[in-house]
């Protein structure tokens, strides 16, 4: 099928193009852009008054296949993706099995085809069985399609192990992303060490845990010359590092959650002890709040990732200390960016698009984020003005662990194409 | 000032200090008053709450807390039914709110609830119909242990309004400090609160105590001294580095009373480390109101299940 999209303000960073055209899609690539372009064979589709963007990346989701898929699945994965407005999602290998092989790394890609409606791009283990402890056969699982490592879940405790996945990771200029926790400071923490958990009487992770290892890795990729990602940023110190680094010249990326831009831990003494405000790294303070929308303005920030973790009511419904680390994000990131970036008057519509386009395009080396022509055709469109209210029961995701059940945002995807087909659609 | 009669509590739970108004703990404070004598009577029974059910569901030891809502509830003719964690379904793998939900469907009247994990009593309250009295829950509040102390102080010093409170120990882990700060401010009185500052969490100023860091400075021309118990997990978990220079350092002896008003008092939530946190001749001196503490957790408990069975104030059975 062929589609016109007639008449939305398209929006494409990659090219500088902020303009009212039409795109026209042809054979799942993008044809040609213009105005008044004659739809001839090609279906149209009225998008005026929306905008119309490259195809959103989340560059950071569990989709928790293979082993545990009673929690989600290629299937609810993607659907939620694609309703969220993404058309591509990076996904973490901490599966059961890990993904720190060329099998697991196959048997995913080859389900994903089969399954998914949306393009999944699998990380792979920086360490075998994701333990610390020695390099995973990284060059295999690149040949496989992996566009990244990470131990994500777990942080990288060996500084001697980072060292070399940095070193190692140079031969394919593959990124090493790092979920930075000093475990020391950490253990046994549930959330933010600071005035919310001193009323709460609940142990405390300090913003420190996560700075140690942010500086480490930043030190690191100055002397091995590797590049390193910073996954869910979540602290003020961890920002201005990120940010001296990369004045520096080191090559360092970084990514910042809706979560932890949207709430504080006062969140978790407001829900009376809400587990879907327990989260890892945990939300932090308002002057930590107020860093990220910082770093999201001036550029520091390469992505907006969503850390999207299903995890069970069975498993969520438990006493605060006992229930697992993790919330949903596929089908909110985008409204609460829309709502709290840009009507808040965070960001500009393009700097908007390119933290999910060729924000995390460029981090993962993806030929993706663009509408130039001869791109595949994977687009979405976002309605400005629709107020959504979050019912957490209509979710595409096999779970319902988010924290905005009832939020009014405005601003929402309302058009998902990936490579020229309709993978959602939530006009009307 | 005395609350008029009729007056309620507000909440159906009691979980914490931290939700309820000062004329609410004064209103518990006074109810308590009148259930103190019957303890005292040859038969020690009234039928106030005759026909209600309650269960005590203790999911973490308690000596004290536990053997005090008894008898409270004996006291006041209340049915009660009583589960620790090795008897309950816990050791099963089953959850907490199943658990809950299985003894609802008996029809209890209150759940008191002891748990090792903060906000375990607000979980219960979500999901179940019953009224929740948390019976502490984890580092978070022990709400009944705070009123006991009130009412102890008020009886002892005839007031809390300006008393100087100085709180000492392991203040990082302690539920019993968190309801007693909430507490205390609410009626007026000024806290201090000392212990190693490994054993000290953020924020604690925000709450309105003023932290000093040696023992010395917080007991200066203190009214009351509570003693917070220090367990040896601390230890291990490499807040000190041994129970004996903790007992150098921050216990609570003779000498460094001296430090307190003439008549200052002495209190401990127990179960008291003699030897830790205090020594046993302060413990055991004429300062000491801890087993007071204890005779008084009776009525105050007497007085929170009154009042949240919708008993209200002059409507006491004689």
């Amino acid at each position: 099928m062929n589609w016109l999209l007639r008449g939305g303000r398209v929006v494409d960073p990659a090219s500088k193009l902020d303009a009212v055209q039409d795109v026209l899609v042809k054979d799942g690539k993008i044809a040609r852009l213009g105005v008044g372009i004659p739809a001839d064979n090609a279906k149209v589709l009225d998008v005026s008054g929306k905008v119309v963007a490259p195809g959103f990346i989340d560059m950071h989701v569990h989709l928790r296949e293979p082993g545990r898929e009673d929690e989600e699945t290629m299937e609810t994965g993607s659907a939620a993706a694609a309703a969220g407005g993404f058309t591509s999602i990076a996904v973490m290998p901490n599966t059961d099995p890990w993904n720190d092989s060329q099998s697991i790394t196959e048997y995913i890609v080859s389900q994903a085809k089969a399954r998914s409606t949306v393009n999944v791009f699998p990380i792979g283990c920086i360490s075998k069985q994701g333990k610390g402890e020695e390099l995973a056969e990284i060059g295999d699982m690149v040949k496989s399609g992996i566009v990244a490592v990470s131990d994500d879940g777990h942080p990288v405790s060996s500084s001697h192990l980072m060292r070399m996945a940095l070193e190692y990771t140079r031969i394919f200029d593959l990124p090493v992303i790092d979920h930075c926790e000093e475990r020391s400071l950490s253990h046994g923490g549930v959330m933010h060490e600071g005035y919310h958990s001193t009323v709460l009487g609940l142990r405390g992770v300090p913003s420190a845990a996560e700075e140690i290892m942010v500086a480490r890795d930043l030190i690191l990729a100055e002397m091995t010359g590797g590049r390193i990602h910073i996954a869910h940023l979540s602290t003020k110190k961890s920002m201005e590092l990120v940010r001296e680094a990369k004045a520096k010249g080191i090559r360092a990326t970084c990514e910042v959650t809706p979560h932890h831009f949207a709430l504080t831990d006062a969140a978790v003494a407001d829900s009376g002890y809400d587990t879907n405000t327990k989260m890892n790294p945990p939300l932090r303070e308002e002057e930590d709040r107020l860093a990220l929308l910082s770093g999201i303005g001036d550029g520091t920030v390469d992505a907006i990732a969503s850390d999207h973790a299903p995890h069970t009511p069975i498993e969520k419904e438990l006493e605060f200390d006992q229930a697992p680390f993790g919330i949903l994000g596929l089908e909110t990131s985008v409204a609460l960016s829309l709502d709290r970036l840009f009507h808040a008057g965070r960001v500009d519509l393009t700097r908007l698009v390119s933290l999910y386009t060729t924000g995390p395009a460029r981090v993962l080396n993806l030929p993706r984020g663009t509408l130039a022509i001869g791109s595949m055709a994977d687009i979405t469109v976002l309605d400005l003005n629709r107020v959504m209210e979050v019912s957490v029961s209509a979710f595409r995701s096999k779970c319902r662990n988010a924290p905005y059940q009832g939020w009014k945002l405005k601003g929402a995807p309302i058009l998902t194409l990936v490579g020229g087909r309709i993978v959602f659609d939530g006009r009307s | 000032m005395t609350p008029e009669t009729g007056f309620r509590l507000r909440h159906k739970h009691l979980l914490g200090i931290e939700p309820l108004e000062s004329e609410e703990i004064r209103l518990i404070l006074d109810t308590a008053e009148s259930f103190l004598e019957i303890s005292t009577r040859p038969i020690k029974k009234v039928p106030t709450l005759r026909g209600r059910t309650i269960v005590n569901l203790f999911m973490e030891p308690s000596t004290r807390t536990r053997s005090s809502f008894e008898i409270a509830q004996k006291r006041l003719s209340a049915d009660s039914l009583n589960l620790s964690s090795s008897s309950s379904s816990a050791t099963k793998g089953e959850s907490l709110i199943d658990t809950a939900k299985n003894l609802e469907a008996m029809a209890p009247d209150m759940i008191v609830l002891r748990h090792p994990a903060a906000g375990a009593a607000h979980l219960l309250a979500r999901v179940c119909r019953s009224s929740i009295i948390n019976a502490g829950d984890g580092a978070h509040e022990h709400p009944t242990q705070a009123l006991l102390d009130a009412f102890t102080m008020r009886q002892k010093k005839g007031r809390i309004q300006g008393l100087e409170v100085a709180i000492v120990g392991d203040l990082l882990h302690s539920r019993v400090l968190r309801s007693n700060v909430f507490l205390l401010r609410k009626l007026g009185a000024k806290v201090r609160a000392s212990g190693p500052p490994t054993l000290v969490p953020p924020g604690l100023d925000r709450l309105g105590v003023d932290v000093k860091t040696r023992i010395e400075e917080a007991l200066e021309g203190a009214d009351v001294v509570m003693m917070l118990r220090v367990q040896k997990e601390r230890m291990v978990h490499g807040a000190f580095p041994s129970l004996r220079e903790y007992f150098n350092l921050y216990g609570l002896t003779k000498a460094r009373m001296k430090q307190a008003k003439h008549d200052a008092i002495v209190m401990h939530p127990g179960p008291m480390n003699r030897g830790v946190e205090i020594a046993a001749e302060v413990a055991d001196g004429s300062t000491s109101v801890i087993l007071d503490q204890v005779t008084n957790g009776v009525a105050v408990r007497m007085a929170v299940l009154y009042l949240l069975s919708g008993g209200a104030v002059g409507e006491l059975a004689a």
